[in-house]
């Protein structure tokens, strides 16, 4: 492991560079018709399934989260995706997609895993393993490097698209890794601060006092500018950064022989206090998330129609707001998927209610749909994957989770 | 090993060395304080294993000759442009010599092109030095390798060749030697003798002073007595400071340009000050060279020095207010021994007030982040020019400290660049943080000293990388 080293865009862009020269593709290995690209995004934090896609067609909806629960007559009202469940204002860009028949929302959806650390939770998604462990590889290496020679992707010669100074586990493995990093990071999240200085206040006030006075320093100095919050990164440069990142990756899916499949990470959906679900934190979170859909699009140019997106989260949150109005950790929630390859325009979920009863321990949204279950579908009808390498190596021990039919077109 | 055990064991790795690495303070919860005076006696402590740096005259040398050639360069290229220009001068033996001289167009330097020779010798020093630092199971010697470098400053900004090869030659012969030995090595050092300003001054009466009307520089002479050995306001004079000044003149150095021996000490008896000189009630008789050795040799073995290196070595490594107690006890060792560094550290770690549970030191940016790369088994690797950007960024920018009474020793100096720390650690976790288990670095880098709201700070972080920020951002492991 190299300390502090990220690979400028330069040096990748060379790297790149290197990488298309040798990694042509014979034109027979399209000869269906389709070049298929495939990023996934995983949302690091746990995303709030039930503030992101929110399903106000149920009876129990709005007792369930009061004040904060999303609804089609609200003051910033949600937008209607069917009948039943209609997606969070701030992303009208997924939204046009949905109608579109380019996005799919599939609720209730978890992976295997049934505990609620973040660590573990996040190893698992990415391991693509029945049981949190140790792992040096992530299912979407594995899918690549299982791939038949002469399909729609060759894994012979292929590359994994990754973004950020570090790799994120989903891509690692045998397939070669082609990396890229933004020149710069975002800096330490307000969200970080604030958890430093909670502890600070606990253990040592004069850290503490350090602290806050720093943040109000910052305060002062950003008065007035609305794209800086003290203590950290403002929405204007999350929104900025998501955009790069992904908009980035899709440039390099985009490119005749560039890499087909690819993955980033995207932090901060750790929503205990003061969510903000319409208006707010969560709320400019997902509108940068919807921006990043938009700047993919823009970037794969004719290649949007042979793409699709996934994003992930390795755990949902509480079904109730609680007492600092945001949600804790829970277990099921939403996995959304975008692109022009996609037969879209539906919501798939085997709705578990939300009464208490129909709660998972009583407290979180149920899980009904397997998350693997979405991910073969894709890996499966769209990069062609076999459905025993599907099972016994991407996603190991999951020959009960028949792969989802139907998503991609 | 008990939890006793442990917690010593992980107080020692932060208060006396360099924060835990893997298993350490398992490895030594059954002997805190044996591991650490065992350390004291392991062959070639001190030393630096990379032997193949130059020495500080020879890097200063090299420089010179960069220097020489670089300005060489710019002329050339100015001359160029003079006749490119029409106006050189139109003689015949001024146009062919530009025309002959083919001038490379200027190049932007690429990537991975190794920096400029003055940058990349301060480079290779300074990764030698973390590297010592990064390797050593504990890092009592590396700590007092640094503590005597800093009480010894010397500057890059003044110096870029010799600050790393100083503290090699000056300082970590004697850092478990004798006091008295690294004064000598320190004050006849051509880096302290240039950055304090002893290689201009010469005796008013002596063979280069009367020829050249010039005399007296006091810098080093103060600043030897001030802040090396007595302390300030320990009871010396003006009139002190000058006999003691007078007795150094001559300490200097061969000029850069003497291609074998520049820059080597010398002593030169045309700037000595002639005559007997008294410094501190004592009569130093003119003995050219060793008057100075006896000057110096006397002040290393002042009850004032004693006290003044026992107050700062319970300040480094115990609290900014040390308790008297322990104080009193390094000075007595360092009296005892004739200045007996090994002893004065085995005094400290033997000493029941070294092991107080309160950690008010607050570590200084530079061993913070040591500790950092040690808890992570990060290291630099060819990003030694990144580190040092963050370091100079905390405030403490590697042997360039603002006044040659060094960097401060106090949680008043650092305590307002914690926000930043906050900056450079989300940067390095973000970097490494996502291949690696935030608790199980919790256990081997704090043990029994994580508190319970720090563990579960770190434990409900939303990342693996916001937890190891959050980590190393604790008091625990910010404190020592």
């Amino acid at each position: 492991m190299k300390y502090l080293h990220a690979a400028t865009r330069r040096e990748l862009l060379l790297a790149s560079g290197t990488l298309f020269a040798w990694a042509y593709l014979p034109k027979f290995a399209r000869a269906e018709g389709r070049d298929p690209r495939f990023l996934t995004i995983v949302l690091r934090g746990a995303l709030d399934g039930l503030a992101t896609v929110a399903p106000v067609g149920d009876p129990n909806w709005v007792a369930l989260r009061g004040d904060n629960a999303l609804t089609l007559d609200g003051k910033t009202p949600a937008l209607k995706l069917d009948d039943f469940f209609a997606l969070n204002p701030a992303m009208p860009n997924l939204h046009h997609m949905f109608m579109a028949h380019e996005a799919i929302v599939v609720h209730a959806c978890a992976t295997p895993y049934r505990e609620r650390s973040h660590f573990d939770g996040q190893d698992l998604l990415e391991s693509g393993l029945a049981k949190p462990g140790i792992s040096d590889s992530g299912w979407l290496n594995r899918a690549l490097a299982g791939l038949a020679p002469g399909g729609r992707v060759d894994p012979k010669g292929s590359k994994v698209f990754a973004v950020g100074p570090v790799t994120p586990l989903v891509v690692r493995g045998a397939a070669p890794v082609l990396s890229w990093s933004p020149q710069h990071g975002l800096p330490a999240s307000a969200d970080t601060a604030q958890r430093l200085l909670d502890l600070y206040r606990h253990a040592d006030p004069k850290l503490a006092n350090v602290l806050d006075d720093n943040a109000k320093l910052a305060a002062i100095e950003n008065a007035g500018k609305m794209d800086q919050k003290p203590g950290g990164p403002g929405p204007a440069q999350v929104r900025a950064y998501f955009a790069e990142v992904a908009g980035t990756a899709a440039k390099f899916l985009a490119q005749p022989d560039g890499p087909r499949v690819g993955a980033l990470a995207l932090d901060g959906w750790d929503t205990h206090v003061s969510e903000g679900i319409a208006n707010g934190h969560l709320s400019q979170l997902l509108g940068a998330l919807d921006a990043a859909l938009a700047a993919i699009e823009t970037n794969m140019g004719p290649a949007w129609r042979d793409t699709v997106v996934a994003l992930v989260t390795e755990f949902g949150r509480t079904a109730k707001i609680n007492g600092t109005e945001g949600t804790d950790h829970g277990t099921a929630t939403v996995a959304l998927l975008a692109g022009g390859a996609l037969k879209g325009g539906r919501v798939i979920a085997d709705w578990p209610g939300l009464k208490s009863a129909d709660l998972y321990e009583n407290r979180d949204l149920k899980p009904t749909t397997d998350l693997r279950a979405v991910l073969k579908g894709v890996l499966k009808d769209h990069l062609r994957a076999d459905d025993r390498v599907l099972a016994q190596n991407v996603f190991p021990g999951s020959d009960g989770v028949k792969p989802m039919v139907g998503l991609v077109g | 090993m008990t939890a006793n055990g442990k917690e010593a064991a992980a107080l020692a790795l932060h208060r006396f060395g360099f924060g835990p690495t893997g298993d350490s303070i398992a490895a030594l919860a059954s002997d805190p304080r044996g591991a650490l005076l065992a350390e004291l006696d392991r062959p070639a402590a001190g030393y630096l294993p990379a032997a193949n740096l130059p020495s500080s005259a020879a890097a200063s040398r090299a420089v010179f000759d960069f220097r020489a050639e670089q300005q060489a360069q710019k002329k050339l290229a100015l001359r160029a442009q003079k006749v490119a220009d029409g106006m050189a001068p139109t003689g015949s033996d001024a146009s062919s010599a530009a025309s002959s001289i083919v001038v490379p167009p200027p190049q932007k330097p690429l990537p991975n092109q190794p920096p400029p020779l003055p940058q990349q010798l301060i480079q290779d020093e300074a990764k030698a030095r973390f590297d010592a630092a990064l390797g050593c199971e504990i890092g009592f010697v590396e700590r007092l390798v640094w503590f005597w470098s800093n009480h010894f400053c010397i500057s890059a900004d003044k110096d870029v060749a010799m600050a790393g090869p100083y503290e090699r030659e000056a300082i970590r012969p004697h850092v478990i030697g004798r006091f008295g030995a690294m004064l000598q090595a320190v004050e006849s050092h051509p880096a302290m003798l240039f950055y304090l300003d002893n290689v201009e001054s010469m005796g008013a009466d002596s063979i280069a002073g009367i020829n050249r009307d010039k005399g007296l520089n006091e810098n080093l002479a103060r600043e030897t007595l001030e802040l090396h050995t007595l302390g300030v306001r320990s009871g010396y004079s003006q009139a002190d400071v000058t006999s003691f000044a007078n007795v150094l003149t001559g300490w200097t150095w061969v000029r850069p340009e003497d291609p074998e021996h520049g820059c080597e000490f010398v002593f030169i008896r045309r700037l000595h000050q002639p005559g007997d000189q008294v410094v501190l009630g004592k009569r130093y008789p003119d003995t050219g060279v060793d008057q100075g050795r006896a000057v110096l040799a006397d002040l290393a073995r002042h009850p004032a020095t004693a006290q003044h290196i026992a107050q700062k070595l319970a300040r480094h490594f115990v609290a900014d207010e040390p308790p008297p107690a322990l104080v009193a006890k390094l000075a007595k060792a360092f009296k005892d021994t004739d200045g007996d560094l090994k002893q004065v550290a085995k005094a400290l770690v033997v000493a029941e007030e070294s092991w107080t549970p309160q950690r008010g030191k607050l570590k200084p940016p530079s061993a913070w982040m040591v500790a950092m790369m040690r808890l992570t088994g990060v290291r630099p690797d060819n990003a030694i020019g990144r580190i040092l950007g963050a370091q100079a960024s905390l405030g403490e920018a590697l042997w360039r400290p603002p006044a040659p009474n060094g960097y401060a020793d106090s949680e008043a100096a650092w305590i307002d660049g914690v926000p930043h720390r906050l900056d450079i650690a989300n940067e390095f976790a973000n970097r490494v943080g996502a291949n690696l288990d935030p608790l199980a670095l919790l256990d081997s880098g704090l043990g029994p000293l994580a508190s319970a709201d720090t563990r579960a700070t770190v434990t409900r972080a939303e990342t693996r990388a916001q937890a190891l920020a959050l980590l190393v951002m604790s008091p625990e492991f910010l404190r020592s």
